[in-house]
């Protein structure tokens, strides 16, 4: 049978992934340019038994999705730059409390009201160190229509998988942009479930890390109860204080991604195994990129592409590797030098990296990056 | 077709350039079975101020999704004209609404200009068809799209009763920009 195709925006697959992935609660507040995505969900949910609460803001929308995630549901909420600030407070609270949830947010510039339509890569460290306090961050920063759907579900994935909040952030214009995706069909990509547990309700503990770092979660209405709460907690759920406790507590919750880059972490490399330039790029800039390093090596240059598909967890290691091959790392991006700073962090001094840096609400185009690479030497 | 074609579909908010611009990639993705990718860029206002849609159509992958160097632009406003004609290449498509746009850009373009709103309004009898009446003369001037994928692709869109509307809409787009044709 002829797979079904569209020609969708961004917002509109991202809502589609979510689907696809299981969601069955989104609780927002409306905010351009992640609008669609409600506006999908709205009329969706309802059709596959989910619920849609429009809240009446951005933390209430983040507080019931932790409510909606304990009685086993998969949930997304969905927002943009001032929304994502709002939220910060309970995404620090889904990670403490180890709740999995998924939010989409669609960067737009900033800070505050910024520039409400215009495109921008300015909130990839805000997924990192938004909410206060040290905590697992996964942030991934899809490319394609496409993409953004595929890494919708994944998000879902490890969300349930790790059981913690993970982000989705594509550009504005990866989020606005229209175009013609194949939809997979059910079982085509692999959808996971959160582990539930394997114990009566009267032995059940809700962090009891006998079966690893990632315990199982128990469904609010099952039979099983619990405590939640923001403070440090023993396995039973429970408040402490006791430093061991809460020492080996901070250093699991943050583990739950670090020791498992490998499964989290996603790139893509064009061209990079002769390159002596490489651009380091992500979402609408990486497509720049390529238009570049395709030009580039119509010239003779040997330039390749490095694609950030996972943002956070960050593939320090890959590129540490990379650079003591290269002349040089391009890194263009809609930020003042976010990722360029990232990335010199994990080379080592081995390569010099060149940043090219936009806010004015215009895209990074590929021949300010052809320009750049003429500076590599 | 070799590489990509840049169309930029450009005038004020409100005027429907956004669909006309997804229109025209629906026809070249869905119904002509080529690439196509459509973006937009607009302001904060609900209507008015400059807006912009635009749509690159190959018959290879699509990367960089924006107009690099524009080979066919629409204007259906003065200030969209003024704003959105820099990068129009040498020889390059340009129609522009006779009625609204009165400084031309300087250059080598093919302009092709009638009064677009006008016929909307007084020869379709409906001024909301401005960008139907605009795409089909786009669909005739750049050739990136067949008519039939086109017509298809704007009867997808539009709810039953406003269907020979738009067709008729189209259609007389599509004629008026053939015979206006530079």
């Amino acid at each position: 049978m002829a797979k079904k195709v569209a020609f969708l925006q961004g917002n509109e697959a991202a809502a589609h992934g979510a689907l696809y992935a299981g969601c069955r609660f989104f609780a927002g507040y409306p905010i351009t340019p992640s609008t669609e995505v409600a506006e999908v969900l709205s009329a969706e949910l309802p059709k596959v038994g989910g619920k849609f609460i429009q809240m009446e803001d951005e933390i209430g929308a983040m507080a019931a999705l932790i409510g909606a995630s304990l009685t086993g549901s998969k949930v997304l909420t969905s927002t943009s730059g001032p929304g994502l600030s709002l939220k910060q407070e309970n995404i620090g609270y889904a990670c403490i409390t180890e709740v999995p949830a998924v939010i989409v947010n669609v960067m737009r510039g900033g800070p505050s009201t910024g520039m409400p339509t215009g495109p921008s890569q300015s909130d990839v460290m805000c997924a990192k160190w938004g909410t206060h306090g040290d905590h697992p961050a996964i942030c991934l920063v899809p490319a394609s229509v496409q993409e953004l759907f595929e890494e919708t579900v994944r998000a879902f994935n490890l969300a349930e998988k790790y059981r913690t909040p993970v982000m989705i952030m594509p550009d504005e214009i990866v989020a606005h942009m229209r175009e013609r995706i194949v939809f997979p069909e059910p079982g085509e990509i692999e959808v996971v479930d959160r582990k539930g547990p394997s114990v009566p309700p009267e032995q059940y503990k809700p962090y009891d890390t006998s079966f690893g770092d990632v315990p199982p979660l128990a469904a609010f209405g099952s039979g099983y109860k619990f405590h939640v709460t923001g403070l440090n907690k023993m396995q039973d759920g429970f408040p402490t204080t006791k430093a061991e406790i809460v020492q080996a507590e901070e250093e699991r919750q943050v583990r739950k991604v670090e020791a498992n880059k490998a499964d989290i972490m996603k790139w893509e490399e064009y061209l990079c195994d002769d390159a002596d330039v490489i651009v380091v790029a992500f979402g609408s800039t990486s497509r720049s990129a390529r238009f570049a390093v395709n030009e580039a090596r119509k010239n003779g240059i040997k330039a390749g592409l490095f694609r950030l598909i996972t943002f956070w967890p960050f593939p320090e290691e890959r590129l540490l590797e990379l650079s003591k091959k290269v002349k040089g790392f391009i890194t263009p991006e809609m930020n003042l030098g976010m990722c360029t700073g990232v990335v010199k962090g994990c080379i080592e001094g081995n390569a010099p990296v060149l940043g090219i840096f936009r806010v004015d609400g215009e895209p990074i185009n590929p021949d300010q990056i052809l320009d750049k690479m003429k500076e590599v030497k | 077709m070799a590489g990509r074609y840049e169309i930029r579909f450009s005038g004020a908010g409100g005027q429907g350039l956004i669909l006309a611009g997804v229109i025209m990639a629906e026809a070249a993705s869905i119904y002509d079975g080529i690439q196509a990718v459509q973006s937009q860029s607009y302001g904060p206002e609900a209507r008015g101020g400059a807006s912009k849609s635009e749509v690159i159509i190959s018959d290879e992958t699509i990367d960089y999704p924006k107009v690099t160097q524009c080979d066919a632009l629409l204007a259906l406003t003065q200030e969209a004209c003024d704003k959105y004609s820099h990068d129009l290449k040498e020889g390059g498509v340009l129609l522009i609404d006779s009625d609204l746009v009165l400084r031309e850009p300087v250059g080598n373009f093919k302009v092709t200009k009638f009064n677009i709103t006008n016929t909307a309004k007084n020869e379709i009898g409906r001024e909301i068809v401005t960008n139907i009446v605009a795409l089909g003369a786009m669909v005739a001037l750049t050739g990136v799209v067949t008519k039939e994928a086109a017509e298809k692709a704007v009867l997808a869109r539009v709810p039953e009763a406003f269907l020979e509307l738009n067709k008729k809409a189209f259609h007389l787009g599509y004629d008026k920009a053939m015979a206006a044709k530079a």
